[in-house]
């Protein structure tokens, strides 16, 4: 049962929570505030909120200097497809982890896991070499490739956590009204798991819209995502903070609106079976 | 229509489909920085002069270009067909055949027209294996205005002592007024470019002819010494965190007295960002009586990757983006003082040119730096204010951490050398320098 709070305790969690949200969500309003500002205003000392000079300038230079919506469709592309072709691949493997498993399947999911934990500089020669002789370096099926491979065991890993939430009977009856493993699969499995399987798409979408290592590593010209972007203008010699945040909130917009939209099933997502 | 109309549709749309073909596109790997944003901005005029040849840009930021440029050159993956790569890297790349030799460029881009010290930089065994754009050196940068108050006047070639003198009359904490800003951020590009070449007027050195360490020596001790007492004392706050951009920043907000730095940044604290942009002069580099200044040379470069399959439409572009039209070409669109400066002797004989208040002083500080002899006593290696050897941007960096922590409090002197020291002997043993 819940336990009542006192007004006087709702109010200081509601400020510490707020406090807490408000910590985390400082640098990315710093940065849209730092967007709108010159490049002498966004770096004075102490920093100026109010007496800053305000221009819409860094939009329009960064709009000007670089083919937006061609990195924006790249990021679109590559986040998307690599999220669905991991889901594709993680939707059979976490059901026979979920409902059939074997002694080996905790290793295996452990071992998956571990590929998550060496640095990606350690396989960036050989991945890079592999890119290049077949074909794949700066294309977009090639990081949607890469990117799915990166995330699979994260995807493999919560599908897995909400397919064990799922009762194995229910599977069962299927199995005995004469249901295919497909149809079991894709009829009985699947639309019992949508939150599951929607959280975790929602999550990878955002895992692969944020990745900037081998976005920046696997491309030139042709599929670089918004990563690139960013890194474009950053500086050696001159003030850049401004621009650099313009072309930041610019690639983090989209994001940031679809993680706002879908909050509710993120955070259901993300707690599911933590409570029970 | 006629057949005579129908013929010469048909022959144009030949001709069309013929030059489109024919057009090939070449691929740039550059840095983010103004002459670079201004000459992507002059494109329509390498289009008219190349219709065959379109260019498509990649740019990133410094150490991410230089990580991506050098997996593609050492795969031979032939990703980019133009580098924009520093003096740093064409020494070591030309002598392991990374780049094509531009020895044959037209004798219209007048080779002999570049300045001696740039091109030495850029040549290995004969071979020029990049063309500069920009060239750069260090120079005193001081505000006019604090000197006269101090009742001080700053000399043309001062010596380290009149920089300490300098920076002492002007320091006014109580208005955070600081009398000297050097770079304190860790990197073999941020406070070890300064360092060395500093130490370089100490008569100090990296390493003696034998690829012996040298930061036991004297002359690193009074090096580190002298910087960390002109810091310590006449310096700002968090010093240790500041490269090139957070001096900028200082400097351009009236807060530091005295900047030594890269000349290419007179033209941003004379700039319109700049709160003191008609209060700057300009000195050379301090020296110390030993015959070498404190000054170092860089120039960003464009270069050919052997892997590239586009050589030739790669050098018609370098040709293009580097020779002497295209000063002049710049000058007419965006005025002389945004021209890419320290290439190129004519520009500096230039009487427009000269009108340019840091011209002078650019030309003569980029004319003391000599990288194949940087210091008092001999070396075995290339370079100002690095070493041109392929271990050097660890080495750099690592050295560069520690006399960072001494600038922050967190060694003293003596245990940065010799924990120094002790790491660059390790890594040259490592690396079959040394035994």
């Amino acid at each position: 049962m819940a336990r009542a709070l006192s007004p006087r305790r709702r109010l200081l969690t509601t400020i510490a929570a707020w406090f807490v949200a408000l910590l985390i969500f400082f640098p990315v309003l710093w940065m849209l505030i730092t967007s709108f500002k010159t490049e002498a205003s966004a770096v004075a000392s102490p920093p100026e909120l109010f007496s800053a000079d305000w221009t819409f300038e860094n939009y329009t230079e960064v709009w000007a200097r670089s083919d937006y919506p061609r990195f924006f469709w790249n990021s679109v592309v590559i986040s998307i497809g690599s999220t669905l072709l991991g889901l594709a691949i993680a939707i059979p493997a976490a059901w026979s982890m979920a409902f059939v498993p074997t002694k080996r399947t905790k290793d295996l999911l452990m071992w998956m896991l571990s590929t998550k934990m060496m640095p990606a500089v350690a396989v960036m020669i050989p991945l890079y070499l592999v890119f290049q002789r077949v074909g794949l370096f700066d294309t977009k099926i090639g990081l949607v490739l890469a990117l799915m491979l990166m995330n699979l065991p994260i995807i493999v890993w919560m599908l897995y956590t909400y397919f064990r939430e799922i009762p194995g009977e229910i599977l069962e009856a299927a199995r005995m009204d004469g249901a295919s493993l497909w149809n079991e699969i894709v009829y009985v499995l699947t639309p019992m798991a949508v939150p599951g399987i929607a959280s975790t798409l929602l999550l990878n979408v955002i895992l692969a819209w944020n990745e900037a290592f081998w976005t920046i590593t696997l491309t030139t010209t042709k599929a670089a995502p918004l990563s690139a972007f960013i890194a474009s203008f950053s500086a050696p010699q001159g003030l850049f903070y401004a621009k650099l945040s313009a072309a930041s909130t610019m690639a983090i917009a989209p994001i940031l609106i679809l993680g706002w939209f879908s909050q509710k099933q993120l955070v259901r997502g993300l707690t599911f079976g933590a409570v029970k | 229509m006629t057949l005579t109309t129908r013929a010469l549709l048909g022959a144009s749309a030949l001709a069309c489909l013929s030059s489109w073909a024919m057009a090939e596109t070449i691929t740039v790997a550059t840095v983010n920085n103004g002459d670079m944003v201004r000459m992507q901005g002059l494109m329509d005029d390498f289009k008219a002069k190349h219709p065959d040849i379109d260019v498509q840009w990649v740019t990133l930021e410094e150490n991410v270009l230089r990580q991506n440029v050098t997996t593609d050159i050492a795969t031979g993956g032939g990703q980019y067909d133009v580098l924009t790569i520093g003096t740093y890297e064409v020494p070591i790349w030309g002598k392991q055949g990374w780049l094509v030799s531009l020895n044959d460029l037209p004798e219209s881009y007048d080779v002999n027209d570049l300045l001696p010290a740039i091109r030495g930089g850029l040549t290995v065994d004969g071979n020029l294996y990049a063309a500069p754009f920009y060239g750069e050196s260090s120079m005193v940068m001081y505000r006019k205005d604090l000197m006269e108050a101090a009742g001080l006047t700053m000399p043309e070639a001062p010596t380290w002592a009149d920089i300490e003198k300098a920076a002492a009359a002007m320091t006014d904490k109580s208005k955070e007024q600081y009398g000297i800003c050097l770079r304190g951020k860790a990197g073999w590009g941020e406070n070890m470019a300064f360092l060395t070449a500093m130490s370089n007027s100490y008569g100090a050195r990296w390493f003696d002819e034998n690829w012996n360490p040298q930061f036991d020596q004297p002359e690193w001790k009074a090096t580190l010494e002298s910087y960390l007492n002109l810091m310590n004392n006449y310096g700002p706050p968090g010093a240790s965190n500041n490269g090139f951009n957070e001096n900028l920043t200082l400097f351009q907000q009236g807060k530091c007295g005295m900047w030594i730095d890269a000349t290419v940044a007179a033209s941003f604290v004379t700039g319109k960002d700049s709160t003191v942009a008609d209060k700057v002069g300009f000195a050379l580099a301090p020296d110390n009586g030993l015959g070498k200044r404190g000054n170092w040379l860089w120039a960003w470069s464009l270069a050919i990757p052997t892997s590239s399959q586009k050589q030739e439409a790669a050098k018609a572009f370098i040709d293009w983006a580097t020779n002497k039209d295209y000063l002049a070409l710049v000058a007419s669109k965006e005025g002389w003082a945004n021209v890419p400066p320290g290439t190129r002797t004519s520009l500096y004989e230039n009487p427009e040119y000269a009108k340019v208040p840091f011209a002078k002083m650019t030309l003569d500080s980029i004319n003391s730096a000599d990288p194949t002899k940087p210091t008092v006593k001999p070396v075995p290696y290339v370079g100002v204010q690095f070493v041109a050897i392929p271990e050097f941007q660890g080495l750099g960096t690592t050295v560069g951490e520690l006399f960072s922590a001494a600038l922050a409090g967190q060694k003293s002197a003596d245990d940065a050398l010799a924990e120094a020291q002790a790491a660059v002997a390790d890594e040259m043993k490592a690396a079959g320098y040394i035994k």
